[in-house]
């Protein structure tokens, strides 16, 4: 497979940031109450973590080591704030909806864990790829569980009515509790599959194909991206 | 007045818990409620820094930032100062109070991308909060984070013991008892004064 491609599908599907990495929980709990919140937010993130990805990456023999994470912080924030000022100016209603987490794109774990674990060692290019791939994950993720929250919680999805009106809608979805609940269920579906394929991800992710395994794989990754 | 400052703190660490509806702070929620000491001590150096991070945060945009016209700075300009703050409190501690550092010591760094200390300084630029009031939403909130951390912190020691279905094991189980907690703490809306 190009390596160009491979990054696109090690970003949607192996490494999905948010189902198999579990990172960037925040936004995902928070802003999926509905299914273009979900679109919203993770295209902002997808275009913050392309552009820090393509900037680091350039900046990669420049910037010394031990003063990297400050530099990394201090380049998403500047790329954060264009984006918050641009979706402010051009889609009102985006940042209307989405509010406090527009800012808080600097701290997901995502972008300077891909900063720290991908774009400082890697081509320009092949880190834009690595940053639509992750950025395109999250976003199907989040709009995933955006959609199964609006539809169990407002029967509605984008906003059109999908259940009829006789039925009622179960309105924990659309608050907190529901957005763990939902999220769970993503991990149980894909423990489960997992399960099924463990040879085949036995090979792929080096994991040692049990799910408790796996789970502590990544929460290792997790402290280290951090 | 005392009404409101109280109805400050009680409001950021019951009814809008941070972690629990406000969903902040989820990556060190998840990651370290494994064992309940490690929680609490995660807990007492949140706690700290947010609220330093928040009376900073609301001296250096009423008095630099908002007269310079700077507002649009703010996510830059906070974020620096809670990793510098960070810093600052790790290194005095490991020099004034050694006891301290050494339980709270590993948790420090954790806490600069935690983004419940980003989201307290935000929100009360937000709220247009004086400094009496940023400083009692900063603690309330992460007398929240503590409360809900340390929380989930017993329940997880709970469950460690049992036999769960396979795919349950690990994350799913942990986000079934945050949704959980979550629904209690929903309880909390009603609370009024």
């Amino acid at each position: 497979m190009n390596k160009y491609v491979e990054r696109l599908y090690n970003g949607i599907i192996k490494e999905n940031p948010t189902l198999v990495l579990m990172l960037g929980m925040c936004p995902t709990l928070a802003v999926s109450t509905r299914a273009s919140n979900g679109i919203g937010m993770g295209l902002s993130t997808l275009a913050v973590l392309v552009l820090s990805n393509l900037v680091i990456s350039l900046l990669r023999k420049v910037i010394p080591d031990q003063v990297r994470l400050p530099a990394y912080i201090v380049i998403v924030a500047s790329l954060v704030t264009v984006t918050e000022l641009l979706i402010e100016a051009y889609l009102p209603s985006v940042y209307e909806a989405l509010g406090i987490y527009i800012p808080l794109i600097v701290v997901n774990c995502i972008i300077l864990g891909r900063a720290e674990a991908y774009a400082n060692k890697h081509t320009p290019l092949l880190s834009v790829f690595d940053g639509v791939g992750m950025g395109l994950g999250f976003t199907i993720a989040l709009t995933l569980a955006g959609a199964v929250r609006e539809i169990l919680g407002s029967g509605t999805f984008f906003g059109l009515q999908l259940l009829p009106k006789s039925v009622e809608p179960m309105g924990i979805f659309v608050q907190p509790p529901g957005a763990f609940l939902v999220i769970a269920l993503f991990i149980i579906i894909m423990n489960a599959i997992g399960i099924k394929t463990r040879q085949r991800q036995l090979v792929e992710n080096g994991c040692d194909g049990c799910c408790a395994g796996c789970t502590a794989k990544c929460e290792t990754g997790k402290e280290t991206a951090k | 007045m005392n009404h409101n400052l109280l109805l400050i703190i009680v409001s950021g660490a019951l009814i809008n818990n941070v972690v629990l509806s406000q969903f902040l702070g989820i990556c060190s929620f998840l990651g370290v409620s494994q064992q309940m000491k490690a929680s609490a001590s995660l807990g007492g150096a949140v706690i700290f820094v947010i609220t330093i991070a928040s009376a900073v945060a609301n001296l250096l945009y009423t008095n630099v930032l908002a007269p310079l016209g700077l507002d649009f700075m703010k996510t830059i300009v906070f974020i620096l100062v809670i990793a510098a703050l960070v810093q600052i409190v790790e290194m005095f501690l490991k020099k004034k109070s050694p006891a301290v550092y050494k339980s709270l010591g590993i948790f420090l760094p954790l806490i600069t991308t935690n983004c419940a200390v980003l989201g307290v300084a935000l929100t009360n630029v937000q709220n247009d909060y004086n400094f009496i009031e940023s400083v009692l939403s900063g603690f309330g909130t992460a007398l929240g984070f503590t409360l809900a951390i340390v929380l989930l912190a017993g329940i997880r020691s709970r469950i460690k013991e049992e036999d769960l279905p396979a795919p349950l094991r690990g994350a799913p189980i942990v986000l079934i008892s945050a949704a959980l907690m979550s629904i209690a703490f929903m309880g909390f809306a009603g609370l009024s004064f």
